[in-house]
């Protein structure tokens, strides 16, 4: 099950993307890559077109130019079933969990598309029904045992604190056993002590699923932490890339982050 | 059970020959309560010894063991027993700091942690600790990458292939066991001073084993829930030597967050909690209450009253009239017995608490709903064995009579002083503190002061040393005082003030869980425990609380001095990583006093608001600053005579 960490070859390149709705431009001609295994970080300001550059490599908007290419196979555009069954999964900037379901439930809807039996199967619990449940299950006991989450098993998502529903959410994403994870700034609104664990547990799953984890994120503490990698964004051009220690000393970084005189 | 092996060892591995199939532990894991038989146990400890023998541990050395209760962990205790060695569990919860003071003080080369953060604290440690040179982990979670770290499953490999090569070893090793040697060492909480390490015998350890599970009628039949600290002395008793003694179940529950609910799946015949879990138990439930249905609220409230009424003379066997009875056997359809099964009690057949004074009112709660809670008394030096108290004659503030063999006297200045099988042997490396403590006569002095009721039971009033006098002369008994404070659900902790001043004082900290909720319902906004602290109606609520103990404190003549004059509501909780309470949370008050200094004179000059800041340490170690303008209350005393006539 466990995979050791080592970083290998591009699974994910995007080229030359652009990206506009109607007259604004929200990502201008962006190209980077992704390495296996790797914990690659995206930021930039407010409004630098880090989330919109996520729903790109998932398939939610679809650009007008460029190429990803994602294990090999170029497209234009992805679209997010194809993402989904390739092993790209997802968290969101604002929770999208069913708030009325238990945690064990939301996080079984992560294997949705690991479901082979058919609705009649299911409804009557019968023939592959009943096998691939069970199995189900095991895998997403796993998941809660690994992230900590036992104690909220049979807990409606929508009575739980923001950094627990932040974590269910990750559990979900995780239950679709990903081999690429996009994680949307997944320590917003996080206390310190939460933040911590968030970084403990992305850092675990990086470790032990081998999971490569493309993550935006505003805390530059945890960015400097925990990523391998980093691409700047401003305004939906690139302006920055490469390990943390270079962009703390690149000029045009720092002038996005402070601000500088025009 | 008495003609058996005289050590851990010998009679664990009685238990997997005589009832090999019966379950002796279990553990939750991936959601499924996983059970392992006394022969997959004994199987288990064989490797784990001779793993730790091809380790090169020896006779005589110490094995740490940090975690939660995990079956694997008390498995480890029975396994350095096995070669002769002495466990050592550590509390899971302390920073590494505290760790390289007992790792030194013990000379510990051989560690088995739960989990990484275990690891990585000894880690951090081991700079200061030169001795300490095997560390095994159990959860292999997050340590891959870690070097000269050793997992669990190798270990136990590796004994298998060191037994297979070397039989007879492990055989001869538990042979080699005698009754005499030290089984334990458990660090006393350090309530004054440096912890320091208490070694008890198999014989001290398994005589008081012995004499509690044959007092409350142990079988291999019982269960019981492990989920306090391994390396607090009840939880050794409860869950480690009356376990192997008696040869019943322990269920290791799947986290720590999870006692609730891994409890009532469980359904524990045997419980033993400190009155703290007690505490929060019922507040929980009187929380819960409060949100339920106008005719739910009734419907409790009215049966509560009967089950005060009559709850427990009806547990203790004694005369109550038919229409009581009937009463309460509706009461027991409707809510008593609903209640119990709600907090995973509902096969409970015997209850204790022990570890502070319970609240009377909080110990009648639960006698009267029918659960049977008894009290206690013992210590780390006494293997937690001294007075017991028998089924038929519970009290609310005594703590029973002297335990089987164990002899029990009030020396001449008040303090109990005990005599018996289960005294420890010694205190590690501190023969000053042992000669000390046991005198010339062979008897124990436990620091506590109490006397003998009526019935010959035990009562303890405070430690010996805390009991003082106000410059009135009159008695003054902190803890007392704490304890009837604390029994409200609003209050979570209280420090009293009082030796050598004319009148008593206290701070207070308020449950945040209740209070908080308090709050809710009247609408009132607050950003964090310092602002729910700080507010007037929250002031005027413990006012309320201290005044009702304060009329309680003048129906006892010899206590009415003790009322509670002035308090204030403390701006930040009392925390253990700050050292304000021990390990197992009991307040240290000389510390607390040196701490808030401020306050006290602020409370003892009159003043009606003190400024105040104080260094915090966070989880993670760094370091912050709370600061507070706190108003001090006055509260209305009562004279002795007045409340008599009032009542």
């Amino acid at each position: 099950m466990s995979v050791a960490r080592s970083i290998g070859e591009v699974v994910l390149e995007v080229d030359d993307i652009s990206l506009a709705f109607g007259g604004v431009k929200a990502l201008t001609q962006i190209s980077f890559d992704v390495r296996e295994h790797e914990i690659r970080a995206i930021i930039g300001p407010n409004g630098a077109g880090k989330s919109s550059m996520l729903n790109v490599i998932n398939g939610v908007y679809h650009p007008q130019q460029g190429t990803i290419t994602f294990r090999g196979v170029p497209r234009h555009q992805m679209n997010t079933h194809a993402a989904a069954a390739q092993g790209i999964a997802r968290t969101f900037q604002n929770i999208a969990l069913f708030k009325g379901m238990s945690v064990l439930d939301n996080i079984m809807t992560g294997r949705n598309l690991k479901m082979k039996a058919t609705f009649l199967e299911q409804a009557l619990w019968i023939g592959r029904a009943r096998n691939e449940e069970l199995a189900h299950r095991a895998k997403v006991e796993e998941i809660i045992d690994f992230l900590e989450i036992q104690h909220i098993r049979r807990t409606p998502v929508g009575r739980l604190p923001y950094g627990l529903q932040k974590r269910v959410e990750l559990a979900r994403a995780l239950a679709a056993e990903p081999t690429l994870l996009l994680l949307d700034e997944p320590m917003a609104g996080m206390n310190v002590e939460e933040k911590q664990d968030m970084c403990r547990f992305i850092l675990d799953v990086n470790e032990q699923y081998g999971t490569t984890i493309v993550l935006i994120e505003h805390d530059m503490g945890v960015v400097m932490d925990i990523c391998d990698r980093v691409v700047v964004l401003d305004y939906g051009r690139k302006i920055g890339d490469g390990v943390p220690d270079d962009l703390r000393h690149n000029q045009a970084v720092i002038d996005a982050y402070l601000g500088v005189a025009h | 059970m008495n003609d058996q092996p005289g050590t851990f060892p010998g009679r664990m591995l009685a238990h997997a020959k005589l009832r090999p199939r019966h379950p002796a532990t279990r553990e939750k894991n991936l959601g499924i309560w996983q059970t392992w038989t006394w022969s997959e146990v004994a199987d288990e400890v064989r490797a784990i010894a001779c793993g730790l023998a091809a380790l090169g541990f020896k006779r005589g050395m110490h094995l740490a063991i940090i975690g939660d209760n995990r079956p694997r962990l008390y498995w480890s205790i029975t396994a350095a027993q096995c070669l002769g060695g002495v466990p050592v569990p550590m509390y899971q919860d302390a920073p590494a700091a505290e760790f390289a003071y007992v790792l030194n003080d013990a000379e510990v080369a051989y560690a088995i942690v739960e989990d990484q953060e275990q690891v990585d604290k000894l880690l951090e440690a081991r700079s200061q600790v030169p001795t300490l040179a095997h560390i095994i982990y159990d959860d292999p979670r997050g340590l891959r990458n870690y070097d000269g770290v050793v997992d669990y499953e190798k270990l136990t490999a590796l004994g298998r292939e060191y037994d297979a090569a070397h039989p007879g070893f492990f055989d001869a090793e538990v042979a080699a066991v005698k009754p005499g040697d030290v089984s334990i060492m458990l660090y006393t909480s350090g309530t004054t001073g440096r912890p320091k390490g208490v070694r008890q015998a198999h014989a001290a350890f398994i005589a008081a084993a012995l004499g509690s599970a044959q007092f409350d009628h142990l079988t291999p039949d019982d269960s019981i829930l492990s989920y306090l600290p391994m390396a607090w002395v009840g939880d050794h008793l409860f869950s480690y030597a009356q376990w192997v003694v008696a040869g019943f179940t322990i269920n290791c529950p799947e986290s720590g967050d999870t006692v609730m609910t891994d409890l009532r799946e469980i359904g524990p015949t045997y419980y033993f909690a400190p009155p703290r879990v007690f505490e929060n138990l019922l507040t929980q439930l009187s929380i819960r209450m409060e949100d339920a249905a106008a005719v739910k609220r009734w419907l409790y409230r009215h049966c509560l009253a009967i089950a005060r009424r009559c709850g427990a003379e009806i547990l203790d066997g004694r005369p109550v009239s038919v229409a009581n009875r009937i009463a309460y056997w509706l009461g027991n359809i409707l809510i008593y017995a609903p209640l119990r099964n709600v907090l995973g009690m509902s096969r409970v057949r015997v209850a204790y608490t022990a570890g502070a004074a319970i609240g009377p009112d909080l110990f009648r709660f639960y006698r009267s709903i029918g659960i049977n809670l008894k009290q206690f008394y013992g210590s780390t030096e006494t293997c937690a064995y001294v007075c017991l108290q028998p089924d038929s004659a519970v009290k609310l503030d005594t703590v029973g009579l002297p335990a089987p063999s164990v002899e029990v006297k009030i020396a001449a200045d008040g303090e109990v002083i005990v005599r018996g099988p289960m005294l420890l042997t010694e205190y590690y490396r501190r023969p000053d503190a042992t000669a000390e403590s046991i005198d010339a006569e062979g008897f124990f002095h436990t620091g506590d002061a109490g006397y003998f009721d009526a019935d010959g039971q035990l009562k303890i009033i405070d430690r010996a040393k805390d009991v003082g006098k106000l410059n009135d002369g009159s008695l003054y008994a902190p803890n007392y005082i704490e304890n009837k404070l604390k029994f409200f659900a609003h209050i979570k902790e209280a420090v009293a003030f009082g030796q050598a001043r004319d009148e008593v004082c206290a701070f207070v900290n308020i449950d945040m869980g209740s209070v908080g909720d308090w709050a809710e319902r009247r609408n009132l906004a607050y950003s964090g425990y310092t602002d729910l602290a700080a507010k007037p109606e929250v002031l005027q609520l413990v006012r309320e609380c201290v005044e009702q103990v304060n009329a309680d404190l003048a129906r006892d003549p010899a206590l009415a001095g003790s009322q509670v004059h002035r308090f204030l509501v403390l701006h930040k909780e009392l925390d253990p990583d700050d050292d304000e309470l021990t390990r197992t949370r009991k307040v240290r008050r000389g510390f607390i006093a040196e701490k808030y200094a401020v306050l006290v004179d602020a409370l003892y000059a009159g003043r009606d608001i003190q400024h105040i800041e104080t260094e915090v340490k966070f989880e993670d170690g760094r370091r912050g600053m709370v600061a507070a303008d706190i108003p001090i209350a006055r509260a209305q005393t009562f004279a002795p005579s007045a409340v008599r006539t009032a009542a």
